[in-house]
């Protein structure tokens, strides 16, 4: 593998971490090790082999559509670094 | 009662029906001693002293009216920082979640609160459960109570440390590729990792969803299985939760092993680079189980050799899915920031800390255009053929044997900078969780300077009730979990 310093930053960017600059070269040598290392998997032939999506052989439930209690609006907001009784509040979308 | 910091749950459960000991007495010993040791190991991140007495009060109260609510009503627990409470904060070891009070109670809180039991409080971990060391805390570094200068494992490192030293006689971790078995066997204690899906995930914050569980580290098998008995079952809250009603775990512990076939596969108690202590403490237990009457046959896990890796790609693919929520939107920390843009990014860089970042970031890389196919769609093939071994493996045996980790505990920092060694410590508890099988770790001697080692035992889907059984009748017979580290003897 070789993992560019330009794969971490836009890998960064997708993911929303802003880097610093001294933590670039590190996560670079950290991802390209760990990706050499993964890459052994390449030596198994998965030809036709179904992926697994769960562990165990139960179905999805579905909830009966049916009024529920739910949280209370001003408990659920309490957590948010800026909120009022009702909303969570964040810096300014649209211009 | 002198020795209330020795006993398990089990022994006080008994020691309280008869009256020899009050809840609060033996909440007020479990306080005492976290207030008198624990400065010296980290285990816990917040202590809930009154809360916890007021609650053991009420206990002694309800068992003299007669209404005990069940024989573990009164008795203390810890929990990892990873459940969500109302009554305390979680954080995950974290600093985006400073301050986090949850709006609702994890399940398995509400099983412990059903049943009686006294959250005493709340234990370190590494960052959102990323770590085989505990030394990703944002909080404080957790020591080994067999050896200060070494890690107690990870990422339940605060809930095992607490437990070998003798602060709490049984605690909560989660496992999502060994955190409950890697730390309890380098802090010689039990741990168990039930079958995914027998233990409730509500309220339980995610790391990789289809491989975290909730489980026990106590004393004892059947202390585990007591604990179990109160945490596990059916919870409509939680959509892969196992439909079916949990058994009587301690109606299963005979103690007989007699006939039992356990698997030994081929290879994994002579492991290249491993540790030749723990190796032979490891051989000379399944010499041991043998001597109870218990059948060895050699088995083959071909496919397990590519565990690591597989677990890696899946466990880093769903965390940066999980950790997309940190945002400083809804909850926790926010940096202080202009624009929605800039406050995404500089909540979450200043946030996370070094080791969350790398697996966001893998994850990220895994799941993007082009490598999908490649990386997490393979890695959930390979999961298929891990799966399968052990199906085949389960036709010749009734459980699986190995090392539960390749060497002891490691000096603190050693590994810190080197990512992959550090994964590598898992290499013999990640399968269990990519099958989604129930796996123990109980302790079987000690290897080097004086550290202690376990044996992990695999079980079928479901089948706790053997693992916990063969566990039991070793226990019985052996002394090894009996073993304290000497400066918290007493």
């Amino acid at each position: 593998m070789n993992i560019t310093r330009e794969t971490v930053l836009y890998v960064a960017r997708l993911a929303r971490l802003r880097l610093r600059e001294d933590e670039v070269p590190r996560m670079q040598r950290d991802l390209d090790a760990i990706l050499d290392y993964v890459a052994t998997l390449r030596e198994l032939d998965t030809t036709g082999v179904a992926p697994t999506t769960h562990v165990l052989e139960i179905e999805t439930p579905l909830r009966a559509d049916e009024v529920r209690r739910v949280l209370p609006v001003a408990e659920v907001v309490r957590n948010a670094p800026e909120h009022d009784e009702s909303a969570m509040i964040v810096p300014k979308v649209l211009e | 009662m002198n020795e209330l910091g020795k006993a398990g749950l089990g022994e006080l459960a008994l020691h309280v029906a008869s009256g020899d000991v009050s809840c609060r007495e033996i909440v007020a010993a479990a306080l005492s001693r976290i207030e008198r040791l624990d400065a010296r190991i980290g285990a816990f991140v917040a202590v809930r002293g009154e809360a916890a007495l007021a609650q053991a009060r009420a206990a002694d109260e309800a068992r003299a009216a007669g209404h005990a609510r069940s024989r573990l009503h009164g008795l203390p627990v810890a929990v990892k920082d990873i459940l969500a409470s109302p009554e305390f904060d979680t954080t995950c070891g974290s600093r985006i979640l400073a301050g986090f009070r949850a709006p609702y109670e994890a399940t398995v809180l509400a099983r412990l609160r059903d049943a009686g039991l006294v959250v005493i409080g709340s234990t370190n971990m590494d960052e959102f459960a990323m770590g085989g060391s505990t030394e990703n805390s944002a909080w404080q570094k957790t020591k080994n109570p067999w050896d200060l200068t070494r890690i107690p494992g990870g990422s339940s490192g605060g809930s095992a440390a607490a437990v070998a030293a003798r602060l709490v006689p049984a605690a909560l971790g989660s496992d999502t590729g060994g955190s409950i078995r890697q730390p309890s066997a380098l802090c010689g204690v039990t741990g168990l990792k039930p079958t995914y899906g027998r233990v409730s995930r509500y309220g339980l914050v995610a790391f990789a969803s289809s491989l975290d569980q909730i489980g026990p580290i106590t004393r004892s098998c059947s202390d585990a299985a007591l604990l179990l008995g109160v945490i596990a079952g059916h919870d409509p809250l939680d959509a892969t939760s196992y439909p079916e009603a949990a058994p009587n775990w301690i109606g299963a512990l005979s103690g007989d092993v007699d006939g039992l076939r356990i698997g030994i596969p081929r290879g994994f108690f002579d492991g290249e680079g491993a540790d030749p202590g723990t190796m032979a403490r490891g051989r000379e237990a399944l010499r041991g189980f043998e001597s109870l009457g218990a059948k060895t046959v050699e088995v083959d896990l071909p496919n397990c050799a590519f565990g690591i890796a597989t677990y890696y790609l899946i466990c880093t693919a769903e965390a940066s899915s999980n950790l997309s929520r940190y945002d400083g939107v809804k909850y926790g920390f926010r940096a202080e920031s202009e624009t929605l843009d800039e406050m995404y990014e500089k909540t979450r860089s200043e946030g996370f800390g070094a080791e969350v970042k790398r697996r966001i970031l893998l994850g990220t890389y895994v799941l993007s255009a082009g490598y999908y196919d490649a990386y997490y769609r393979k890695a959930q093939q390979v999961r298929t053929l891990i799966r399968r071994d052990f199906e085949r493996a389960f036709a010749s045996c009734d459980l699986i044997a190995t090392p539960t980790t390749p060497g002891p505990a490691w000096p603190l920092g050693e590994r810190i900078d080197d990512p992959l060694q550090m994964y590598l410590a898992d290499v013999y508890t990640v399968t269990a969780n990519l099958a989604g099988l129930p796996a123990l770790s109980i302790p079987c001697g000690l290897t080097g300077p004086g550290l202690p080692v376990g044996l992990q035992l695999i079980g079928r889907p479901l089948d706790e009730a053997t693992v916990l059984r063969a566990g039991d009748a070793f226990q019985r017979r052996t002394s090894h979990h009996q073993l304290a580290p000497e400066e918290f003897a007493s």
